[in-house]
């Protein structure tokens, strides 16, 4: 076992590490110089040792692989470098806008997660074939729609036909209703579907015919037999997931208009400020694979089958 | 149920060729209407892309200002917009930018990724290790920041938005293909190959590479669907086309501001996206694609 989380543990490194390796290709040693990009435009008019000053205060008049050298020193200790387009260190923008972006995603998730079971059960439960056809079909419905045009449609009906959310100075709970709902539903489609799945296969286990033969109510089978087996392998996409909140907060927070990640990330885009965007990168990435981690060394605790075969095997 | 049927529909197609008649009728019988609406919904958006002129007449970029914001009628099926531009006209005419866009992505995405997913599962080792510890790196970073990413790169426009697009989907074509190329080259007539003296490449191009070749394609037809999204999305952001281009998301972003009094502007383009990348998804399902 206690291999086994070590090997887990640093294979979660090596792919950090490669993940900060890409983005650094990608975004800095690539693009070129964006300090230069920035300051030769001829309507600042620096003088060439303006701009060698300005270089060298940013670090970028070393060879690339020293930067890269620097750079990984400099993430280690939580260092992410400037922002060209602020001015200010990416670490303080990232404080800044952090929380704002997590409380948004953990209402996403959680209505995306009721979302789910209540289609996954409801769908199970009823007794009308067509009802259980269209919930089936709603994720795959879900999936196709484009999150920025949801967010743009749900502001049409709710805030200018029936008028129920305001949208000038909305209070801070009515000004999260929406884009919650926004990034959600997106969320909830491969949950539920894998939910859906994972309760049809439970259902034809041995275990649930012999509850029912002792008289269980369908409604009883599927809370104390089938959902903890359906549940749990829905954990094993958590990484994704969140992967897939903080692209759908990237989405919402346009739309909205609102400070966060999110917003963060279009502006670096809009201004190619490289090491906001960079930092963004890495940080979904050390998310990922923190998650994945967390699932894989607590998957065994929830799942008895799991932990004796892997104790066979160390 | 459900994943399993598409599959066995898919089997007893390339089983009934020789058959005859009677099974062609049973097939028939098994194509569902679904599928069947989903195809000619993608082939109206192609006609859509190669001839706009025949099924919109009027000037896409170009608007009558005196026609401005009005609302759908007989004249402007979907209205107009700002500028007195016929929206069903540049709906019609920003399929092709949209369908361009996406082709462009699943082509590099099969491309790249099939290639290196065949170079991987052919060799082993070191080569071998390093692809997939590659695709896991790019696995591990969510698609849109990642397109993103190589879009600062490349900088805004349509083709560099459909490179970005397919580069997030070159890790996993790289791990579909490799897994079939491991699958196949276990099997005995690629045993059989090579012991009939078949050079290397020579086995691969003629028997690995067309066995693998079902499974990666429906997989590109599901990347198809997302594709578009992903590129209406980018359109959306900005960052795709510029703007008097009838781009999809672009006409819903420009939409955008009229949101309270001309609510067409964005209704109908983007129930045009949901639709096409409904369709496409369910095309998928019917090559026997991994259903997402």
């Amino acid at each position: 076992m206690q291999r086994y989380v070590f090997s887990r543990i640093g294979q979660a490194l090596l792919v950090l590490w490669l993940a900060f390796t890409v983005s650094f290709v990608l975004l800095q040693a690539l693009p070129g110089d964006a300090v230069l990009i920035k300051f030769l435009s001829p309507e600042l008019g620096l003088s060439p040792a303006q701009i060698a000053e300005i270089q060298a205060a940013y670090g970028s008049d070393t060879p690339v692989i020293l930067q890269y050298f620097a750079a990984i020193a400099n993430f280690v200790t939580g260092n992410f470098g400037y922002s060209v387009h602020a001015g200010v260190p990416v670490s303080q923008l990232l404080a800044a806008n952090l929380p704002q972006t997590l409380r948004l995603a953990t209402l996403g998730l959680t209505l995306a997660l009721a979302i789910a079971v209540a289609l996954a059960f409801l769908s199970t439960l009823t007794r009308f074939a067509f009802l259980r056809n269209a919930l089936q079909a709603l994720p795959a419905l879900f999936i196709s729609v484009p999150t920025f045009w949801l967010g743009i449609m749900l502001i049409q009906v709710f805030s200018f036909r029936l008028r129920l959310i305001p949208v000038i100075n909305p209070s801070e709970l009515q000004g999260l209703i929406l884009p919650t709902i926004t990034l959600a539903i997106p969320i909830s489609a491969p949950l539920a579907q894998i939910l859906m799945r994972n309760i049809d296969a439970a259902l034809t286990q041995s275990y649930v015919e012999v509850a029912r033969a002792k008289g269980a109510s369908p409604a009883f089978v599927l809370w104390h037999h089938v959902a903890r087996n359906a549940v749990l392998p829905t954990l094993t996409i958590a990484g994704i997931l969140l992967g897939e909140l903080l692209a759908g907060a990237v989405v919402t927070e346009t739309v909205f208009g609102l400070n966060g990640i999110g917003g963060l990330t279009e502006q670096a885009v809009r201004s190619q400020d490289t090491a906001v965007l960079q930092a963004i990168v890495v940080l979904s990435a050390v998310v990922f694979v923190i998650a994945n981690l967390v699932v894989d060394l607590l998957y065994p605790l929830f799942d008895p089958r799991l932990r004796t075969r892997q104790e066979v095997l160390a | 149920m459900t994943t399993i049927e598409p599959t066995l529909s898919l089997n007893t197609h390339q089983a009934a060729r020789p058959r005859g008649h009677a099974q062609f009728r049973r097939i028939v019988r098994r194509v569902q209407p679904g599928l069947l609406l989903s195809i000619a919904v993608i082939a109206i958006v192609v006609l859509w892309a190669i001839a706009p002129g025949v099924f919109a007449t009027q000037n896409p970029v170009l608007g009558v200002p005196v026609d401005k914001l009005q609302p759908p009628s007989a004249l402007h099926l979907l209205g107009t917009d700002a500028l007195g531009r016929d929206l069903f006209a540049r709906i019609v005419h920003g399929a092709v930018h949209s369908l361009t866009g996406a082709f462009v992505a699943v082509g590099v995405g099969l491309v790249v990724g099939t290639a290196l997913g065949v170079i991987a599962g052919s060799s082993r080792g070191f080569v071998e290790a390093a692809i997939m510890r590659l695709a896991d790196v790019l696995l591990s970073i969510p698609a849109l920041l990642l397109m993103l990413s190589i879009i600062i790169l490349l900088g805004f426009g349509t083709v560099n938005a459909a490179i970005a697009v397919g580069a997030t989907s070159i890790a996993s074509f790289a791990r579909l293909a490799r897994s079939e190329v491991v699958r196949v080259r276990r099997s005995d007539y690629v045993e059989a190959a090579f012991g009939s003296g078949g050079t290397f490449a020579g086995v691969l191009w003629r028997h690995v590479l067309p066995n693998s070749l079902t499974s990666v394609i429906a997989f590109a037809a599901l990347q198809f669907g997302s594709a578009i999204l992903a590129i209406s999305t980018l359109g959306f952001l900005g960052y795709g086309a510029p703007p008097p281009t009838p781009e999809w998301g672009l006409l819903i972003a420009e939409g955008r501001n009229y949101i309270s009094t001309a609510w067409w502007l964005t209704t109908a383009p983007g129930i045009v996206v949901v639709i096409v990348v409904l369709a496409a998804n369910r095309i998928s399902q019917g090559l026997g694609g991994h259903g997402r």
